[in-house]
Formats: structure tokens, sequence, C-alpha cells
């Protein structure tokens, strides 16, 4: 059921972008009839959105001890960033470079698996494909919750607890179908006289994938890359379920044990490691949105 | 949870032609390893230790239903069923209005729409993550950035992380402030609507909220019904906020409790893995309701044009 709701979304949002722009005269007369109010409104709503924000930017700037006396007069200062970075006994350096390693990783991972399992599904003909796309699809909404207990059992008996493996390994199992779906629709846009010629030219289905097909699907690559990277990035639980020993912590694992020893009594650090924490999604955000925009809006990914 | 007959049909009209390929499974190995592995295997690991009672490391005894008979009985089951209600019938609802109120606005040729759109976007990507939970936890601190804005208008209030009346609150205004992704949905469905229907609808002398309940809602049904599972199923699964929140504890006096973070508790941190796996397909079977609920629903409400 989820695979026709999805459809129907897609039918809908994926007309192209700029074929609806409202006519110059229709621009004017909005302009000069309700505009003004309008952005009004807009820009204070947007204000309001984004304050919070701002606040935790500025108070990491300002010394702990100023930060509650309302009759200091604030200074910038970096003592925050300092004191933050090595207030654990692991540096928050080591969380950052353990959060990339295991981030590039799932792009790999969710890249290569979800792109051949796509090929599979979008442009080749065999026996039990309806089955097994109709599987594919249901797993899209499972709710991790029902697997997580035997998951953690598996890697346990393994002995893989506190290793990146149990966060790594299912990238490269395709097991986000949600990116597989996105490549399958993708696929089937693109004219199957390509896949002929190629045929024609002597190809194989491998040839074809990787010459053929594989350079095409660019946009589709940037959009789960860039959603892989965000997604573990944030990601919480799953470290939080395998990890143990400080030295292997992810980024949001740092802050949280940061958080629970000392961060609360010194919150201008604890705010300055957690801005230092959005940084690589906000660059994500300012140089890939619109990818960003383009990939929630084919298929409502959050 | 199964395939629609409309979409089994669209899928053999767009079968690839060419003869069976055994390359195909060569593809397909991975997924297959992982749904097999990963996904299938489990599950029904997790089903059958739902009937037993496990520890990590010792072998699983049969007990029957005993497991969710517990539930019955079991108080903070209760809280956090509870609590996880009301934060997702409240807040996904809520939601969903700023998304579509915001996206009406942003829809009718505003100038500068993909600066709003990135800057009420921006929430939706950082929501999740720890470090907003942290900055929430001190917005609404005794000495945080609410109580004092409220304390400028005169109005004195509290901690509201600290009190158990309002502390699923906050959790409740992060999940609206994320309301960016399914605006940008909105947006790209308002798109679809043709600006003809509308005119014609003008011509004929339908005024604002008339042709708005006439004609976009029903063109935008199916997107409004997109929106409002996806926000459902997600908002069912929150942790993190109420995690950082709370410090883990679900507290004060349970009031944040969510049910992932009490089946994490149960599971994980008491190692009653047998009763977490019980949770877990309770939360599945409750999740899966919902989205039937919604599916039967839609046959009133959402309009697919065919």
């Amino acid at each position: 059921m989820r695979a026709e709701l999805e459809t129907d979304a897609v039918r809908t949002t994926t007309g192209p972008d700029r074929s609806r722009h409202p006519s110059l005269l229709r621009q004017a007369l909005g302009w000069a009839g309700s505009s003004g109010w309008k952005h009004l409104l807009l820009i204070g709503f947007g204000l309001i959105m984004i304050y919070p924000l701002v606040w935790m930017l500025t108070r990491s700037f300002i010394s702990n001890a100023d930060i509650f006396n309302p009759d200091a007069s604030p200074s910038f200062t970096l003592e925050n960033y300092l004191t933050g970075w090595g207030s654990l006994r692991v540096t928050f350096g080591r969380f950052m470079l353990n959060s990339m390693v295991v981030a590039l990783a799932c792009i790999a991972g969710n890249l290569i698996s979800c792109t051949l399992a796509a090929y599979a599904f979008a442009r080749l003909q065999f026996r039990l494909r309806g089955p097994l796309f109709g599987l594919m699809m249901s797993t899209i909404m499972l709710p991790f919750h029902v697997t997580i207990v035997p998951q953690y059992i598996i890697f346990h008996q393994l002995g893989l607890i506190d290793t990146y493996v149990p966060l790594i390994l299912p990238k490269f199992l395709a097991v986000e179908a949600f990116f597989v779906f996105l490549m399958v629709q993708f696929m089937r846009g693109l004219p199957t006289t390509l896949d002929d010629a190629a045929a024609i030219d002597g190809c194989g289905p491998f040839r074809t994938f990787w010459s053929v097909i594989l350079p095409l699907c660019m946009p589709a690559i940037g959009v789960t890359a860039v959603f892989t990277f965000i997604w573990t990035w944030n990601d919480f639980f799953t470290p939080l379920l395998y990890l143990n020993s400080p030295d292997m912590y992810t980024v949001p694992m740092g802050l949280s044990a940061f958080q629970d020893s000392t961060g609360l009594r010194n919150y201008g650090a604890l705010f300055a490691m957690s801005v230092l924490s959005l940084v690589p999604v906000f660059f994500v955000f300012l140089f890939a949105q619109r990818t960003l925009v383009q990939g929630i809006a084919t298929t409502g990914l959050k | 949870m199964s395939l629609s007959p409309t979409r089994m049909r669209r899928t053999a009209r767009t079968q690839p032609r060419g003869r069976p390929s055994r390359a195909a499974y060569v593809f397909l190995l991975p997924w297959f390893i992982g749904i097999i592995g990963i996904t299938a295997v489990p599950m029904i690991a997790s089903f059958y230790l739902s009937f037993t009672s496990y520890r990590l490391g010792g072998t699983p005894s049969w007990i029957g239903a005993a497991n969710y008979e517990r539930m019955i009985t079991d108080s903070s089951f209760h809280a956090a069923s509870l609590v996880t209600a009301r934060y997702v019938f409240i807040s996904v609802p809520l939601q969903l209005v700023f998304a579509l109120a915001i996206a009406l606005v942003l829809n009718r040729g505003v100038r500068g729409l993909p600066l709003y759109r990135s800057v009420y976007y921006l929430p939706s990507l950082l929501g999740g993550s720890v470090a907003v939970a942290v900055l929430w936890r001190q917005l609404f601190a005794t000495d945080g950035l609410v109580p004092e804005l409220a304390g400028r208008f005169g109005i004195q209030m509290g901690s509201w992380i600290s009190d158990p009346q309002h502390a699923l609150s906050t959790l409740m205004i992060l999940n609206v402030w994320t309301f960016g992704s399914p605006m940008v949905i909105f947006l790209a469905g308002l798109r679809q609507i043709p600006t003809e229907l509308l005119e014609a609808a003008a011509v004929d002398g339908a005024g604002r909220v008339r042709r708005f309940f006439s004609i976009t809602v029903p063109l935008l049904s199916p997107v409004i019904f997109f929106n409002l599972v996806l926000q459902l199923i997600g908002s069912f699964q929150a942790f993190t906020g109420a995690y950082i929140v709370s410090s883990g504890s679900g507290g004060p006096a349970n009031s944040t409790l969510f049910y992932t973070l009490y089946l994490f508790q149960a599971g994980f941190q008491k190692f009653e893995m047998g009763y977490a796996s019980a949770l877990a397909w309770v939360l599945f079977a409750v999740i899966g309701f919902f989205t039937a609920l919604n599916f039967v629903g839609a046959k009133y409400w959402v309009h697919y044009e065919s």
C-alpha cells in the first residue's frame, strides 16, 4: 500500500520546476496588491523559527560566567570552544572524525547496494521481479524496532559490539529500501533505447549498468548521498545501541555524554560543541539545497 | 503490507523488454542478503522472542503470551503509550496545518520563494539531531530563552523541562518546528493544481475560502494524505528528543517516556529482550493499524484524478 501512495505523490510532484512560474503581469499585481504584509509576515515568522539557532550560536561565543549575568556586558570569546573541545577524556575532534568515517562508509554502502538493486528492478527482466519488488517496497515502512533486538543479539554473538560494523554493514546490504525505490523511479525515467543501443554495441548488463545507466543517474545518486550523510551524521539510536567506548563515539554520542557529565553546569561549552556538530549538516544544506528540495519533493524524505 | 492492484498493473506495464536475465540476481545479491539476514530472520526471531523470557547470553524460555499480558498491568507501559499518543495526535496535525498554511502563502508567486523555503526547511534537517535536542532543553530551562521572553511580557514561568505538566509540550513544539519537510511536499503538490481551474471558479464567483475547500483541498488531498501517513509513522518512532531532554530517563514522572524510549530501556538497559520484542510488535501493530485506518478513511476524502 505504500507503493500506491508513493507513486501518487511522485506523480503529482515531479513536474518540471520552472514550468509554472506565474506571468509577469500576475507577479506585478501580486507584488502591488498583498505582498507587503505577506513578506512582513513571512520574514517575522522566519525569524522566530531561526532565532533559537541564533541564540545558541551567540551564547556559544559568550563566556559561561556572562551568560546568566544580565548586568555583564558580554564580549566575544572562544573560551567555550576551547573548554568544550577537550572537556571529555576523548576530544571532540575524535568524535567528528569518527562520525565522518561512519558517514562516508554509509554513503559508499548505500550508493553501491542501492544502485545495484535498483538497476535489476528497473531495467532487467527476471522471473520473480514482481514479487521481489513488492517485498522491497513493503520494507520501506517497516518500523525498525521489530528487528533491532535480534539484530543486536546477532552482532553481539559475532563479537561486533563496539565496532562500526553494525552501523555500516546494513547500508552495504541495501536495507534502506527508500533509496532503492528512489533509484528505481529515476532509472525507469531513462529511455529503454539506451539499453538496446548498448546491447547492439555488445555490452552485457554489467557494462550497460556501469557505463550507460550509472552516469545518467547522478541526480538520484546526489540525493541518496546527501540524505545518507545527514541521517547518519544525526543518527543517535544506532550508536547508542552498539558503541560503548568513548574512543568510538560519534558526535551525537559525544554530545550526549558531554551533557550528562558536565554540560549542564557549563552550557557555554555545551552550546559550542552543539554548534560545531551542526556545521557539517549546515554546509550540506548550503551547497546541496537544490538536491535536497528535489529529493523531498519527489519522495517525501525528511 | 501488501501492494495495491493499481501498483501491480503499473509495474507490469513498465516491465523491461528482452529475455529473462540471470544477471539480475547478481545485481540483487547484496539486497537479498540484507532482506534475509537484516530484515526477515530478525523479524521472525523477534516474533518468537516476544513469547519468551530472554536475557542476553542466556537461552530463551517459552512463556506464552505472558509478555503481552504483562503490558496490561505495567504502569510504565501505560504511561509510555499515553505520552506517545498525545505526542503523535497533537503535534502531527499541528505540524501539517503549519506546513499547509505556509505553503499556501508561499505558493502565490511570492518573490524570494527559494530563500523562504530554505529558511523554513532548515529546522527539518537539524530537528532530529542531539544538538537541537540539547538546545531545546536549554530553551525551556529555568533561565532559558522562552522563560526570559515570557518574563518580559510579565508572564512568570518556570522550567518546562522539569515540570511533568509541560515537559511533553516542549517536544511537541520541537516536532511542529520541523514542519519544513511536509511544507516542501505541499508546495510541490500545490504547483500541480491548474491555475485555470482556480481562475474559472473565481470567474464563477467563488470566493477565496470556497476555492480553497472546493478546488485546492480535493486536488491536494493525495499529498495531504501522503504527508499525514509519513509524519504519523515517523512520530510514533520519535526517540532522540525525549532521550536527551530527560537524560534517558523519560522523566520527570514519566512525562517524556516515549514508547521507543521505554522499549530501549526494557531491551538494552534492563536487557529484558523478550519483553522488548513484545513491545516492538505492539508498536508495529499500532502503526499498522493507524496506517490502515488512514487508507480506509482515505476512500472518503482523498480524491485521485484518473
